[in-house]
């Protein structure tokens, strides 16, 4: 068998083929982490079945996990390959659910912490579909303070005993397994006494309730660990290291569509609908020859061409070491603030009819739920606010909040209200 | 700017940096303030020297540029006249010295006068209020046997009071024409303009019935809208590489004047609300940077993409270019308002870029169009 790296062209051909072959068109501007209230539990279902196995059929085609080493089931091409592949898709139908969080940041962090025998187990499976992944990180009682976990793993025998709470997960009820930061060690600072596991989310131990979004949609999760027990071959990093993991894990979590390892349509980003469909909005309304509709539709293709600009400026920095990995919270910041910018554009777009609509209002029906769900892309995946944060301080070496949590055993230090019991 | 360059464009761009910090540190800029060119031909035509006027010409004609994409070189130097805020007609004089190099032999002369230095020309392209809407041309050219005949007005032309040479685009009929002539023809009159930038002159210029043979048009008569709106990107995203240069500086300035600024005990860098504000300031600078090198690629490159790009740079750059230097001076307080602080400089760079060429709602609208077009035919 030859060595060599097909070259990106011929990977074009040979993939555009395939996939012209075998996936269905489809709108790709429906986007992936907006959430609407829409299907019944049943058609979810049959959905996250049907992606699950549109991704096995990437799989047996040597589509999957392009930029995964061969050895764990990936193709072992370059982020090239994956930039035209998500290009072909681009119009196609396309495991949307498979990508975030199973492939990054779940599998991105086992590739980057995990022992041969813990890739070798799950790459390939989360590869063919076969494992849903969720990212147990948020608390009730912190999600930007995410190394302030009070989940607890306190080791028993060849095992670990977890207690606590975990929540903000869309889609646990779907799915197989939980990456988890907990906490092992009191008596330290927070951030060495934390450590990472992973953990079925199907178990007697694990209670997924689920959570109204003010949409409607359910999809939202909060998972009550009661004496889940996790063999030690199931930690990921050291004991008391999952801060060095937690760091890798959220530098994945920034980056997310724009990683090379996920398959994604050309241009998908963590929120917000495309300039695309605010002409769809104002084209299904009538409004195309409106000026003020004209200036919105302007506005908001104006920052999504700078938003694919300044993806492609930071990540072409950080590949060549002229900017560091925190600079990723540039993207993520003005990712965050256009997504919640277009969203209203939508909103204005449709006039009247985002405060009030009928089914019959096509792509018009969604804007008044999308604009009330706006901020969504602004807190999930780390709020804008931490991305302000790590831009002063870690990009332009702005001096660090003073903390009263630094150097105190995180048994000592302060805690307040919690978001829900 | 590009976050990585390869060593000969820092070549290009470096030397041109150190000519400017030696010939021209702020100082001598802010002596300028009454100098009715605002430049020295001296300064021009040793600029001249180092490639500031032939970047845009074939080697056949004498010009050159150091990677692929001319655009590019060029707007590497506008940088720096950014980061500078140095003067001179560099947008002006290249805007022509491309127009003159894509008509063949006819201009030969002048080209090389403005590829040397030893002149300079003005693009006389916008009209003054209320046709001033952005791609709207009243001025006449209108043949008449072996001449044409220019009548109408133009606002603002930068350079138009110093230039030995005008370019100058109106109408013939449906189409559009460009006429190069020199500034001294009967008929021509120039009013000088009071401007926001220090050292940038603008002027009206009159065109009273101005004679000249046909033989001064530069493409073809009633033809030249392809090449004028080549121009017009052309000037738009080098001002805006300038533009993005004094972004730079003023974001520069602000982030190192936080640090040494004590409010309370402590500096103006530890406050939350300060750092916050750095961020997004600082984003906003990257993402002009990162909108703008996109643009210039693709006018360079000559992509279908180019007037889309265009307008959206020079969309973003204008609305959070005028917003992130204005909070720069909000975070300096009360020195950020004086003449005696350097930081209004570079203010007054970006906002003559904000409001020429189009002003941001325009160049929105244009965008507009092109998005609700390119879904018409998919
Ligand atoms: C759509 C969506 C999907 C999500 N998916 C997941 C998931 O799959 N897994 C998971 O673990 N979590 C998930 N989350 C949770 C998300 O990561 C957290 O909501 C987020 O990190 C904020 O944490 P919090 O909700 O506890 O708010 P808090 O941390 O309590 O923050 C409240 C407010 O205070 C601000 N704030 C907090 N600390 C500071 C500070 N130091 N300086 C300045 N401002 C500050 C915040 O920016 C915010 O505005 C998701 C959230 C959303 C909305």
């Amino acid at each position: 068998m030859s060595t060599e790296v097909e070259d990106v062209e011929s990977f074009r051909q040979r993939a555009g083929a395939w996939i012209r072959e075998n996936l269905p068109e489809q709108d790709s501007s429906i986007n992936m982490s907006m959430i609407r209230k829409g299907m019944s539990d049943e058609a979810e279902l049959a959905a996250v079945q049907r992606e699950r196995a549109v991704q096995r059929m990437l799989f047996d085609a040597g589509f999957a996990g392009i930029c995964f080493p061969k050895e764990y089931g990936g193709q072992g091409l370059t982020p090239a390959h994956q930039k035209v592949f998500n290009e072909e898709i681009t119009g196609h139908e396309f495991p949307a659910r498979l990508q975030a969080p199973s492939i990054s940041p779940c599998a991105a962090v086992l590739l980057d912490f995990g022992t041969e025998e813990q890739k070798q187990r799950h790459i390939p499976a989360i590869l063919k579909g076969e494992e849903i992944w969720m990212q147990f990180l948020s608390e009730p009682s912190s999600g930007s303070d995410v190394a302030a976990a009070l989940t607890t793993a306190v080791r028993d025998g060849d095992d670990w005993v977890l207690n606590g709470s975990k929540v903000w997960t869309t889609g646990a009820w779907w799915s197989d397994w939980g990456l988890c930061l907990a906490r092992t060690n009191w008596d330290v600072p927070k951030h060495r006494g934390l450590t990472v596991f992973m953990l079925p989310i199907k178990q007697d131990g694990v209670d997924v309730r689920r959570i109204e979004m003010l949409n409607g949609s359910m999809d939202f999760c909060q998972e009550y660990l009661s004496d889940v027990r996790v063999p030690d071959s199931d930690r990921i990093g050291e004991i008391d290291g999952g801060w060095t993991v937690g760091t890798r894990w959220m530098f994945h979590e920034r980056i997310l569509f724009s990683s090379p390892l996920v398959t994604v349509p050309s241009g998908t980003t963590h929120s917000g609908v495309g300039a695309g469909s605010l002409v769809e909005v104002a084209h299904s309304l009538g409004r195309l020859d409106d000026p003020d509709t004209l200036d919105l539709i302007g506005e908001g293709r104006v920052l999504e061409l700078v938003k694919f600009a300044i993806q492609g400026r930071v990540g072409a920095g950080i590949a060549s070491g002229k900017m560091n990995d925190q600079s990723a919270a540039i993207g993520r910041l003005f990712t965050g603030l256009t997504g919640a910018r277009l969203f209203t554009l939508a909103f204005d777009i449709a006039g009247s009819t985002g405060a009030a609509w009928a089914e019959s209002d096509g792509p018009a029906q969604h804007c008044g739920d999308d604009y009330l769900m706006r901020q969504s892309g602004c807190i999930g995946g780390g709020t804008l606010e931490m991305a302000r944060n790590v831009i002063s301080e870690r990009v332009l070496g702005m001096p660090r909040e003073r903390s009263l949590d630094r150097d105190v055993p995180f048994r000592d230090v302060p805690r307040g209200g919690t978001t829900r019991a | 700017m590009n976050v990585e360059l390869t060593s000969e464009e820092e070549a290009l761009r470096s030397t041109t940096a150190r000519f400017l910090d030696d010939r021209m540190p702020i100082a001598a800029v802010r002596d300028l303030r009454d100098d009715p060119a605002g430049f020295s031909m001296t300064y021009w035509s040793q600029g001249a020297e180092l490639g500031w006027m032939s970047l845009l010409v074939p080697e056949d004609l004498g010009g050159g540029t150091v990677s692929d994409n001319a655009v590019a070189d060029l707007a590497l130097i506008a940088h720096e006249f950014g980061t500078h805020a140095a003067p001179g007609p560099l947008v002006p004089c290249n805007v022509v010295v491309s127009a003159l190099a894509g008509a063949g032999d006819a201009h030969a002369e002048a080209l090389e006068a403005l590829m040397s230095g030893a002149s300079t020309a003005a693009w006389c392209y916008s009209e003054p209020p209320p046709n001033d809407a952005l791609g709207h041309i009243d001025l006449e050219i209108r043949v008449d046997g072996d001449d044409v005949v220019i009548t109408g007005t133009k606002r603002p032309v930068e350079n138009g009071a110093a230039a030995d040479l005008l370019l100058v685009t109106g109408r013939t009929g449906a189409g559009l024409s460009q006429v190069l002539l020199a500034a001294s023809t009967p008929g021509v009159t120039v009013k000088p303009l009071s401007s926001a930038d220090l050292s940038r002159r603008y002027a009206t210029v009159h065109f009273d019935d101005v004679r000249v043979p046909v033989t001064a048009a530069v493409g073809g008569v009633g033809e030249a809208a392809a090449e004028v709106e080549r121009q017009l990107q052309l000037a738009i995203v080098v001002s805006n590489a300038e533009a993005v240069g004094a972004l730079q500086q003023a974001f520069d300035m602000t982030a190192s004047w936080v640090n040494d600024r004590y409010s309370f005990g402590r500096p103006l860098s530890t406050y939350q609300e300060i750092k916050h504000r750095l961020a997004d300031l600082f984003t906003w600078l990257q993402a002009s940077h990162a909108i703008n090198d996109v643009a210039i690629t693709a006018v360079g490159s000559g992509s279908p993409d180019a007037a889309e790009l265009t307008s959206a740079a020079k969309a973003y750059i204008s609305e959070y270019g005028g917003e992130l230097v204005q909070d720069c001076v909000q975070l300096h307080g009360g020195i950020g308002v004086t003449f005696e602080h350097d930081l209004h400089l570079f203010v007054r760079r970006v906002t003559v870029n904000r409001a020429c060429y189009g002003t941001f709602a325009e160049h929105r609208r244009r965008v507009g169009q092109i998005t609700e077009m390119r879904k018409d035919r998919a």
